[in-house]
Formats: C-alpha cells, sequence, structure tokens
C-alpha cells in the first residue's frame, strides 16, 4: 500500500508539473511552445457548456492536430486583430479519475483572469479541462484537452487559447 | 414608408454622414427600443429546429425586451413576452427547455403555452379570507404575445399588430436568399455567444460592409475565402433596409489578387497552414456562391461562409453593449464526413473565427473613439456614396442603407 501511495503521489507530482506547464507557456506568452505539449495526433477543444450539456457538437476552438494549435499561435501572432491583453491561469487541484494503458484521465478547475493593455484585470473564463494525458516523447503530453467553459459567453473575442 | 428613392437633404450626394452620438447617447438607444425593436419590424428571435417538440420553449429578447419562443402543443411557434402579467418577474429562467405550461416561481401564476393565463393560487381565497375581486377574469391577463410569423424554419417576431406581413418585410431578394439556404430540414450543431463592449449598430454596419472584410481579416484575403477582387455583389431589397452580400472564391486570379492588394498587409503570402484541413470542404451549392452575408434589419444575419452555415442574432444591452448569438447548423441529411467538415470550419468563425473575431475588436475600437463626441459624423462613401445595389465589392452602399432606413424611423437628430 505505501508503494501504491508513493507511486500515486509520483504520478500527481507528474500530471501537476504538465498543467503548471501549460499555463505557464500561456500567461507568459511563450505560446509557440504550447503546441509542444500535446501528442502530434491530439485533440483539443473549447467547448462551451451550454453546448455540451445538451450533447451538441459544436466547440468554439477545435483542432484535431498539434500542426492546427501550431496554425492557431502563427495565425495570434501574424493574422488576427485583437486587443492587447494576457491571461493569468489560476488552476484547481488535479483530480486524477483513471489511469489506463489509453492514459490518465484528469480534471481540473480553471480560472482565466484577462487583463486589458490599460491594466484593468476581470474574470475571463472560468470552467475546467477535462484532459487524456499520454507519455509520449519522453514526457507527459495531452492526447485530449476538453476546455469546458462555464463562461459560454465570450466577452469580445477568444484569440489565446484557455 | 418609401426609402428606396430618398433624396432628403441629411445625406449629401456623395457620401453618407452618421454623427456619432446615434451610438452613445442613451436618448437615441431609448428610441430605438420603441421606434424599432418596438416598432413595425420584424426582429429574429430563433429557429424552429431549436424547439422541434411540443412544449420545448427558448428564452431570448427582441432588442433589450426578454420574450420565450414556444412550441405549443398544437406544433404552432408562440413569442410572448417573458413577463408575468401579475407583478412582473421573469416566467423563463433558463435559456431553453421543455414544460407542460409556463409558470411563475414568484406567485405560481400559470401560463399555458400560448401565453393565456389558466391559474392563479388562492384565486377563490382561503377559508372565506383573501382573494381576487370579483370582477377577475384570467382571460384578462395573459402575457403579452407578439406576432409570430417563420419563413423556411427562421423565426420572426413583432411587438407590432400592424407590422406588414413577414414576406413582404423582408421582399424577395432576401427571401430567395433564406430559401436557398434554409432548402431543407436542418440540424442545430450548437451555439456561441460573444458580449461586444460597443453600439449594435457597429455591428449592423460591419455586416453590410464588404469593403472592411479583405482589409481587416488577413484568413479571408491570404486564403482567398473572401477578396474585394472576387466575382460577387452587394445588393439590397427595395426599402434598402436589409443587406445581401455575396461572393465565389471560384473566381479568385491570385496573380492578379496580389497586384491589388500590393502593399495591403493581409495578403501575406508568407502565411501559410500546417494545417490545411480547416480549409477543406464540398462545393455545396451549385451556383458556385462560396460566401454569403445576409442581413436583415435590424437583428439578424444569416451566413454561409465555406460550409459553414449559422445565424446571428444581436441582443442589445444599452447603447454600449450588446450580445451576438451563434447558432450553427447543418442540414438534418449530413453525413458524418459532412458534419466533421462544419465543426472543424467552424474554427472560422464565431468569437474565435479566423474571420471574424476582429469583427469584436473593430466594434470596440469605434465605439472607444467616439465616447462623448457630440458635433462629428463619420464619412461613409466607397462606392459613390449612395444607397445603390452593386455587383461587385468596392462598396458601402448597403451600410448607407442601413442608415436611411435608421434615418426615417428614429433620425439622427437629438430627441427633444
Amino acid at each position: 500500500m505505501i508503494v501504491n501511495q508513493e507511486s500515486r503521489l509520483a504520478l500527481r507530482m507528474a500530471v501537476e508539473e504538465l498543467m503548471a506547464d501549460y499555463a505557464a507557456v500561456i500567461d507568459d506568452d511563450r505560446l509557440e511552445a504550447w503546441p509542444g505539449l500535446f501528442t502530434e495526433d491530439c485533440l483539443y477543444k473549447v467547448m462551451p457548456r451550454e453546448n455540451a450539456d445538451r450533447g451538441l457538437p459544436l466547440a468554439t476552438i477545435f483542432c484535431d492536430s498539434r500542426a492546427m494549435l501550431v496554425d492557431r499561435v502563427v495565425s495570434l501572432r501574424q493574422a488576427n486583430i485583437f486587443p492587447v491583453h494576457h491571461y493569468r491561469h489560476i488552476l484547481g487541484p488535479v483530480g486524477i479519475k483513471s489511469t489506463s494503458p489509453a492514459g490518465i484521465v484528469a480534471e481540473t478547475n480553471y480560472l482565466v483572469l484577462r487583463t486589458r493593455g490599460d491594466g484593468e484585470t476581470a474574470v475571463y473564463n472560468a470552467g475546467k479541462y477535462i484532459d487524456l494525458i499520454v507519455e509520449a516523447e519522453g514526457r507527459l503530453k495531452f492526447r485530449e484537452k476538453t476546455v469546458l467553459c462555464d463562461t459560454s459567453r465570450v466577452d469580445t473575442l477568444l484569440v489565446r487559447p484557455l | 414608408m418609401n426609402v428606396a428613392v430618398d433624396a432628403t437633404p441629411q445625406v449629401a450626394p456623395q457620401a453618407c454622414r452618421v454623427p456619432y452620438r446615434v451610438f452613445t447617447d442613451p436618448r437615441f438607444y431609448a428610441l430605438e427600443q420603441q421606434r424599432i425593436f418596438r416598432g413595425e419590424n420584424w426582429s429574429f428571435v430563433g429557429l424552429e429546429a431549436e424547439i422541434p417538440n411540443p412544449g420545448d420553449y427558448k428564452a431570448t429578447a427582441v432588442g433589450d425586451t426578454p420574450v420565450i419562443v414556444t412550441r405549443d402543443t398544437d406544433g404552432s411557434v408562440n413569442v410572448v413576452q417573458n413577463r408575468c402579467a401579475h407583478r412582473g418577474a421573469l416566467i423563463c429562467r433558463a435559456l431553453r427547455g421543455n414544460a407542460k405550461h409556463l409558470e411563475c416561481v414568484y406567485h405560481q401564476w400559470a401560463y399555458n403555452l400560448k401565453g393565456d393565463l389558466i391559474g392563479v393560487p388562492f384565486r377563490r381565497g382561503v377559508q372565506g379570507n383573501g382573494g381576487m375581486p370579483e370582477d377577475f377574469v384570467l382571460g384578462e391577463h395573459g402575457l403579452d404575445r407578439l406576432r409570430v410569423e417563420t419563413l423556411n424554419g427562421l423565426i420572426f417576431a413583432s411587438f407590432s399588430p400592424t407590422v406588414m406581413a413577414l414576406r413582404a418585410y423582408l421582399g424577395p431578394v432576401v427571401v430567395g436568399q433564406i430559401e436557398r439556404i434554409m432548402n431543407r430540414p436542418i440540424r442545430v450543431l450548437g451555439d456561441q455567444r460573444q458580449y461586444i463592449h460597443g453600439n449594435w449598430k457597429l455591428y449592423a454596419e460591419n455586416v453590410r460592409d464588404p469593403y472592411h472584410a479583405s482589409l481587416l481579416h488577413l484568413f479571408h484575403t491570404t486564403f482567398g475565402l473572401y477578396r474585394s477582387t472576387q466575382q460577387g455583389k452587394s445588393v439590397m431589397d427595395e426599402s434598402r433596409r436589409h443587406s445581401l452580400l455575396f461572393a465565389s472564391s471560384g473566381s479568385n486570379d491570385d496573380k492578379k489578387d496580389k497586384e491589388a492588394y500590393k502593399g495591403a498587409r493581409t495578403f501575406d503570402t508568407g502565411f501559410h497552414l500546417q494545417d490545411p484541413s480547416v480549409l477543406k470542404g464540398r462545393q455545396e451549392f451549385a451556383d458556385g456562391v462560396t460566401l454569403v452575408i445576409l442581413a436583415t434589419f435590424p437583428n439578424f444575419v444569416l451566413q454561409q461562409i465555406a460550409n459553414t452555415l449559422a445565424v446571428r442574432q444581436i441582443v442589445t444591452y444599452g447603447p454600449d453593449a450588446f450580445e451576438l448569438v451563434w447558432t450553427h447548423f447543418g442540414y438534418a441529411d449530413d453525413d458524418a464526413e459532412m458534419q466533421a467538415i462544419r465543426i472543424k470550419q467552424a474554427n472560422l468563425i464565431g468569437p474565435a473565427g479566423y474571420v471574424s473575431m476582429e469583427d469584436g475588436e473593430a466594434v470596440e475600437i469605434v465605439h472607444r473613439a467616439v465616447a462623448g463626441e457630440d458635433t462629428k459624423a463619420s464619412y461613409i462613401a466607397m462606392g459613390g456614396g449612395r444607397a445603390d445595389d452593386a455587383d461587385h465589392l468596392v462598396t458601402e452602399g448597403a451600410i448607407i442603407g442601413f442608415w436611411q432606413t435608421y434615418r426615417n424611423i428614429v433620425g439622427f437628430d437629438l430627441p427633444a
């Protein structure tokens, strides 16, 4: 039992490190490193709870490859027009729901604060991550990440990943 | 009201000028609620596919007035004001649901799905005490009902008992385009909501503006989804209040287009997608039209961009904010691959859309810049400065059509 407890703690620490890395690359505006936290064949969805609760498939952002995540970042840097802002992710405790050969299923509450160029900060989005995490390329990565948004109503626009 | 041939002097022959105060002054907003949203117009309130079954309801708003859209047991669609006839409480507090009847939680006054009052607790008192007056008649205390008409699955409502019939209000140009897109049963894929800190009329301008689309949205231009060089048209109904923009990406000529956009930020030949699957789709319409933005006065857009189909509804929240509700749909007979295409291409539109997110910013930067401006006006003249149809996309004619309509209903002068 002690051994099991130790391995569970080790697993939790590894998953928490991944979560911390995830929040840091976005909040520190190192977005070019963000796709690297996903597997090549990943699925990343920003899903309004309003749709998920009805079993409807429409996501606000839907990427089914790491290359699509790269395209989102390149588009943000080169193409999109949006207000100057940055995010601060506040993450809740990681809940590890299951572990199996398919990966680790984890759920984590998040709160994203957005600070505009004029210095004003507001709650931008609240919800939870539902993640499928696997070991790939020598570290833990997201195979699937669903951002389930309680905040179904986006303030102004959404360009930076949640 | 004939605004088609409008030669009143407020609009100079070469340009339309709109005083910026119409975007910020609450007196204009109050008049708009009264004369536009509660006046002789039809507002979009939802899709029949959102309320397919008897008892289904949806809470939404006309302007800033809360309303409920219901499907009655007889199959009819009804729109009633979401306000109890007793002391004014909201009846429906959820966005949507299914119910046998509508009941106010405050004192349990109950209404049927058409809005008729069917029950009042303690109406005859309790043990000889209380009760409603002798002359109280249930039939006199229903929910306020709006007029309702549907067209190919789109539901429109009006507070006016004298508003003209919906088809006549929209006119053949608009009706034809609705029939083209809403040509068979649809399936709702989901909603997106966007709260924009700006006046709703700035968005009404935006969706009537083929001039901005390739200059603000790099994705449109670089990947040829929309360019002002495309074959397309900007046309209006006879009254000029509605606008239809359409274009065909089949007419793209990369070499010539590059020349036309020389020096423009948005034609970026160095920008490539690592995964271009987001742009892959099917040709769905035999006419080759790949982009349609149909805007009807005052609050509605029906769009086709590549394989994305959606309606957009404007809900006003005072002069300084509005909500844009996007409801995406496909056809009920879509195969799995077609639905997957629509879900992936949804990356193009909505609050995070590659060709639409910038509109939120465009509205807000105008709204911020016109704050407190009491005398100055905008200058709208591209394409000739008149509310004319164009068989090209280098025009602001449809924006002027909107403002002619607005001036006739609300006026540009400060209310007395």
